[in-house]
């Protein structure tokens, strides 16, 4: 196994609240790093996404066209797009710098649960409730997808896209992932619902929460279980979990408010970061640095390694 | 006056002098304009006096004399020489450069009076005096007497030595005065005044004796000056006249600028004699009278509107000026002035109306259109018996009494052979004709009676009944003896009779279909006709390869694949009007009776096993299933990859065709471990894995269980789901004693449909908004949460209210309820985690004998991931809570159970 080595000397957690944002668009469905980590994203309740610097914590644009709230963002490698979903069953590619809607994708049955642009961002990937991931081309105008992978039995809660790998995670229980360079579906039977998966920085694992307050690492290639984290709650609500950006650390929401780091390796609990009272709906973490970002009800938290100037509110 | 000093100080200087000029300094500015220096064609400077004082100076320094000063040189008188009166000149006191070319004295040769002709030249003069009123400066002649010639030219000096004189016209002399001009006794409206008649004076000339011998010279005629228009006056416009303005001539009271120049001409041609009394100063009404005008009569004219030209046109141009073509010209003047007359406007001097009218472009008429004509070109349809209804056919026939058919002659190809022969009067081949031929009596006769039984079925009758059969007959055997070529064309008709043959065949051989024909599109040809009658007898009867059958063998390959298609048409448009109405529907192009349906080629492992193999924590080989899976060809492309499966066609799981056998396999792929594959999966959204630790086989009555509900499910229940029960109980017995309304509903309205869901849900959102927390959050959509509980994870609790948030140090009473509320929610979670928890720990301890208390945890189990709202919600709500999604997915397992 290629995990990556523990330092010798503890990795630093983002735990020192750094600001709040009270971003005022009803609940933060999501939030969202962008590509270098210097911008966030945050998807709102009352149909709008907003763009922030994380480091002034100052409201850069905020993009309307959605017609329902917004489920999930992902930026493109160049800062140039964004890509969000929405409950409104579409898909939109918006012009960063505008604030225009460059493109607006139909074609989902039900609300749009996440999407993703591939590397290039040549592709937007969404995950719909109605248990299809819809491949949309970016470059040209075609209403259509490319193609719609309805291997789903159940709402496909999460995804993510790697060079040539397409990971879902649906309700029905199962990680699926899309080899296209082999041309491959593996299947990995979890049992319980899926509520997020992701890759692990180095591409060899793969992460999966699921509604039975266990975050499972399994092998990529062999779908064995490397790891189980589990303390955490997570039944019904549909949370994150992360990886942290040296793959040292599992990272991953409560609904009890807190959010739980778990060593790799060891599976013990690290750190118990507590957020808030509510439930912690959403987490980033920061592409290099310990940064990370959180979204309870309305705001949207800082994380640091390290504590800055600013008083700690909370 | 300068004085004659030899100091140059005593010189006036003006204004400042200029600082000296440094040698080493570079001169940088312009020369300014007071430093600038002229100098004279001697290199010598020349002093500006100014404009008006004679320009640059002269003499020396400006002054008279010399540098010596001023010396009358030239006064010299002594005893010997007297001073001698010198007459000064002009041109002593000139410079130089006045007598140059540009001076005031140029020094030049010109020509004098003096080496003119001595006599004055009067045609001449009163040219000039005509060119001088057009001249660019009025009056002025100069040029014209500076270029006139020094002598006579030969020309008059001949005329001379004819007997010409000067004055008289070029011509044989006349017995009477040719008839006078009346040029100016017509309309004279212009102006304000009666401008004075210069032919008046004439007129008197004309007025005495002429004696009846003498002859006259002809007159003289003013060549005619034709003058270039170089000025930017309107045509027809000329400007004051100064002669007029300022000589004051006689009569006129003031200057009338638009009398024509006729007018002003002749005033002029008779003024030269006796020069008008009244000379200079400024004279007219417009002046008044001066002190010198003895005449004050006109002072207080009146005008008169009678004066004015009170219409336009109408004016005659009798300008007298047409010089040579005058003769003509006047000859014609009564006609031309009528016709000027009609002409409505101004004709311009130098302009007549033509008397030729341009001759008129002979425009042909269009021709006359027919009465009846329409400007719209139809096509006439081409009726063609095969492609109209027979009714319409028949009618046709009958009011025209022939088909288009017949009306055109039948082109080469329209003939078959046998035709063409009898066309050509060739006798048919000798020799056995087609195999019938080759058949003994015994068997035409069979082949005869048989299609004769055939015939008898029919109802139409043709006069050439045998013939036919016996063509049909022979067409039959033809068709089976050569068996071998039937089926090569089997494969060609295949390609040219597509559907139409067997909607043809469905057409004819459906029950609806009349025995009665009553219309025989090939009539004229009675073969051909034949053939078709057995094309649809045996189409009747249902034969699928009746057209292959009736088609004549004999024939070539081409006349065979037309007729096929002929006869196809027409089986189509002829079927029985009854079947018209069939006609309108069309058929399904796929056949929806098929048991088939697509389901992935490769299927699932066992659920239950990978069940097992998750509670046992073996993730691995068990629980993974790797399929084929083909990606987009554009997906790859985009993605930078090579296709995995290039030249496949396949996008996605490759699939194969399975039976379905009822309508849950449209709800889920159906095949039967899928179909478990769901049952499984439906209460593993909702259970930890160690749920389903039992066997395979113990799976199918917890399925049931969960949905026979109560009596098993109160009975197995175990101490630590009690503090649940009572609300389990009431959900169960609400389950129970729903009405099946809501069965139907969830039969036939989708579970994915979201209206039908959220309506249902209504109860609930009608709870959620009961309580004054969530009634601030209303915001949030009822629906994602309602399909939550279907589809599984739910997004986290609605949005709270934002804007107290904001200031959330400072807590509302709100925000404390809400809190309050949040407890609450918590607490019922935390209630489902310990009994998840505690489930674990019995399922590990009593693993086997579980069975019923098993499905009772799943039930439970699947309540709490149904969300806790769900069980809040059920609580309160009471009876009529359970949603069309339970229903439906009750449906799902009986369906599953079915098909196990």
């Amino acid at each position: 196994m290629a995990f990556p080595q523990p330092k010798p000397e503890a990795p630093k957690l983002p735990q020192h609240l750094l600001r709040t944002l009270d971003c005022k668009q009803g609940a933060i469905r999501a939030v969202r790093f962008n590509a270098d980590g210097n911008y966030l994203m945050t998807c709102g309740s009352d149909k709008t996404l907003r763009l922030w610097s994380v480091t002034r914590g100052t409201l850069l644009k905020t993009y309307s066209g959605h017609g329902y709230e917004v489920l999930d963002v992902d930026g493109s490698y160049d800062n140039s797009q964004l890509c969000s979903c929405s409950s409104d069953k579409t898909v939109i590619l918006w012009d960063v710098a505008t604030g225009q809607v460059t493109r607006k994708l139909r074609g989902h049955a039900g609300k749009v649960n996440c999407v993703q642009f591939n590397e290039e961002a040549t592709v937007m990937l969404s995950g719909s409730i109605d248990g299809s991931v819809r491949c949309w081309d970016t470059r040209s105008r075609r209403p259509e997808p490319i193609q719609i992978l309805d291997e789903a039995r159940d709402s496909v809660s999460s995804l993510k896209v790697s060079e040539h790998e397409l990971l879902t995670g649906s309700v029905d229980g199962k990680v699926r992932r899309y080899d296209l360079r082999m041309g491959q579906l593996h299947v990995d039977f979890v049992s319980s619902p899926i509520t997020c998966v992701c890759f692990s920085q180095d591409g060899q694992c793969t992460l999966s929460s699921s509604l039975d307050s266990t975050v499972r690492l399994l092998d990529k290639s062999t779908g064995e279980l490397l790891g189980e984290y589990t303390g955490h709650k997570n039944t019904g609500y549909k949370l994150d979990c992360c990886l942290s950006s040296k793959d040292t650390h599992v990272v991953s929401c409560s609904e009890d408010g807190h959010v739980y780091y778990w060593d790799l390796v060891e599976g013990s609990l690290s750190l118990k970061l507590p957020v808030g009272k509510a439930v912690v709906q959403s987490l980033s973490f920061h592409p290099t640095e310990p940064c990370l970002l959180t979204a309870i009800e309305g705001r949207v938290q800082v994380w640091g390694a390290e504590p800055e100037d600013t008083e700690k509110d909370d | 006056m300068a004085s004659d000093s030899d100091s140059e100080e005593d010189f006036v200087t003006y204004g400042t002098p200029l600082e000296p000029l440094e040698e080493d300094e570079p001169l940088r500015k312009p020369i300014p304009i007071q430093d600038q220096t002229v100098k004279d064609e001697k290199g010598r400077f020349k002093r500006f006096h100014g404009a008006f004082t004679g320009g640059f100076s002269a003499g020396y320094f400006n002054s008279v004399g010399s540098k010596e000063g001023w010396t009358p040189s030239t006064f010299v008188s002594s005893r010997q020489q007297k001073a001698e009166k010198q007459m000064s000149r002009p041109e002593d006191f000139m410079d130089e450069e006045d007598l140059s070319e540009h001076g005031i004295a140029p020094s030049e040769i010109t020509t004098t009076d003096n080496f003119a002709s001595g006599r004055r030249d009067q045609i001449r003069d009163k040219a000039c005096a005509i060119t001088s009123l057009t001249a660019p400066i009025p009056g002025d002649t100069l040029l014209e007497d500076l270029v006139a010639p020094a002598r006579t030219s030969v020309g008059v000096e001949l005329l001379r030595k004819m007997g010409w004189k000067e004055g008289q016209g070029v011509g044989p002399r006349l017995k009477r005065k040719p008839a006078k001009q009346k040029t100016d006794t017509g309309v004279r409206m212009y102006g304000c005044a009666l401008p004075p008649n210069g032919s008046e004076e004439s007129e008197e000339e004309e007025d005495e004796y002429i004696p009846e011998n003498v002859t006259f010279a002809p007159k003289d005629v003013t060549p005619v000056d034709f003058t270039p228009k170089d000025d930017l006056h309107g045509l027809g416009y000329r400007g004051l006249n100064p002669q007029q303005a300022l000589m004051g001539s006689s009569g006129s009271g003031h200057i009338n600028l638009f009398t024509l120049d006729s007018d002003r001409t002749s005033s002029l041609l008779g003024d030269f004699g006796p020069r008008s009394k009244r000379r200079g100063g400024v004279s007219g009404q417009a002046f008044g009278v001066g002190a010198l005008e003895e005449e004050d009569d006109d002072i207080y004219h009146r005008d008169a509107l009678s004066n004015y030209d009170t219409m336009l046109g109408g004016e005659e141009p009798g300008d007298g000026l047409y010089g040579w073509t005058a003769p003509q010209e006047y000859g014609k003047k009564k006609k031309a002035s009528d016709k000027d007359a009609a002409y409505i406007g101004k004709i311009l001097e130098g302009f007549t109306l033509a008397t030729k009218s341009m001759d008129n472009k002979t425009v042909y008429p269009p021709p006359v259109l027919p009465r009846d004509y329409r400007p719209v070109h139809y096509f006439r349809p081409v009726l063609d018996p095969s492609t109209v209804s027979p009714q319409v056919a028949l009618a046709l026939q009958a009011s025209v009494g022939h088909m288009p058919q017949d009306s055109q002659p039948k082109g080469r190809h329209q003939l078959d052979a046998s035709q063409r022969r009898e066309l050509l009067g060739e006798s048919s081949l000798q020799g056995p004709r087609s195999v019938f031929d080759l058949l003994d009596g015994k068997d035409k006769e069979r082949l005869e009676g048989i299609r004769k039984a055939a015939e008898e079925k029919k109802t139409s009758e043709s006069s050439s009944e045998d013939r036919r059969a016996a063509m049909v007959a022979a067409g039959v055997a033809a068709a089976s003896a050569a068996a071998a070529k039937a089926s090569s064309q089997q494969a060609l008709s295949s390609r040219f009779q597509p559907t139409g043959a067997e909607q043809a065949l469905s057409a004819w051989s459906s029950p609806t279909a009349h025995s009665a024909q009553t219309f025989k599109p090939f009539e004229k040809n009675p073969h051909k006709q034949a053939r078709y009658d057995m094309y649809i007898s045996k189409l009747r009867q249902g034969d699928k390869d009746a057209l292959e059958c009736s088609l004549d063998s004999t024939m070539t390959e081409w006349e065979r694949s037309r007729e096929r298609e002929e006869f196809i048409r027409a089986a189509m448009l002829y079927k029985p009007s009854n079947s018209s109405l069939s006609s309108r529907f069309t058929r399904g192009k796929q056949e929806d009776d098929s048991n088939t349906v697509e389901v992935p080629r490769d299927q699932e492992g066992d659920v239950d096993d990978k069940q097992a193999a998750v509670k046992m924590k073996m993730f691995g080989k068990l629980t993974r299933d790797t399929f084929e899976w083909h990606p987009d060809k554009l997906l790859c492309k985009r993605f930078n990859i090579p296709d995995p499966y290039p030249g496949s066609g396949l996008v996605g799981l490759p699939k194969v065709k399975r039976d379905k056998f009822s309508v849950f396999n449209f709800l889920t792929i159906a095949d039967n471990s899928s179909a478990v594959n769901r049952m499984a999966d439906g209460p593993s959204q909702n259970e930890p894995p160690v749920k389903h630790a039992g066997t395979p086989k113990s799976a199918e009555p917890i399925k049931k269980s969960r949905w026979d509900v109560s009596a098993q499910a109160s009975e197995g229940r175990t101490p630590s789901v009690e503090q649940q029960q009572p609300q389990q109980k009431e959900d169960e017995e609400e389950e129970e004693s729903r009405p099946s309304m809501d069965l139907f509903k969830a039969i036939f309205a989708s579970s994915s449909d979201e209206k039908s869901s959220s309506s249902s849900e209504g109860e609930i959102l009608k709870e959620m908004k009961d309580s004054p927390v969530q009634s601030g959050s209303t915001a949030v959509p009822p629906q994602a949460q309602t399909e939550e509980e279907e589809f599984g994870p739910r997004l986290p609790p609605p949005a709270y209210p934002w804007a107290e948030h904001a200031s959330s140090s400072i807590p509302s009473t709100r925000e404390v309820k809400h809190k309050k509320k949040c407890k609450e929610k918590h607490k019922a979670k935390k209630d489902h985690k310990h009994k998840k928890e505690k489930k674990h720990k019995k399922k590990h301890k009593k693993h086997k004998h579980k069975g019923k208390q098993k499905k009772k945890k799943a039930e439970e189990a699947s309540s709490s991931s149904d969300g806790s709202e769900d069980s809040d919600s059920d609580t309160d709500d009471g009876p009529g809570a359970l949603s069309t999604e339970e229903l439906l997915k009750r449906l799902k397992t009986l369906g599953g159970k079915k098909l196990r």
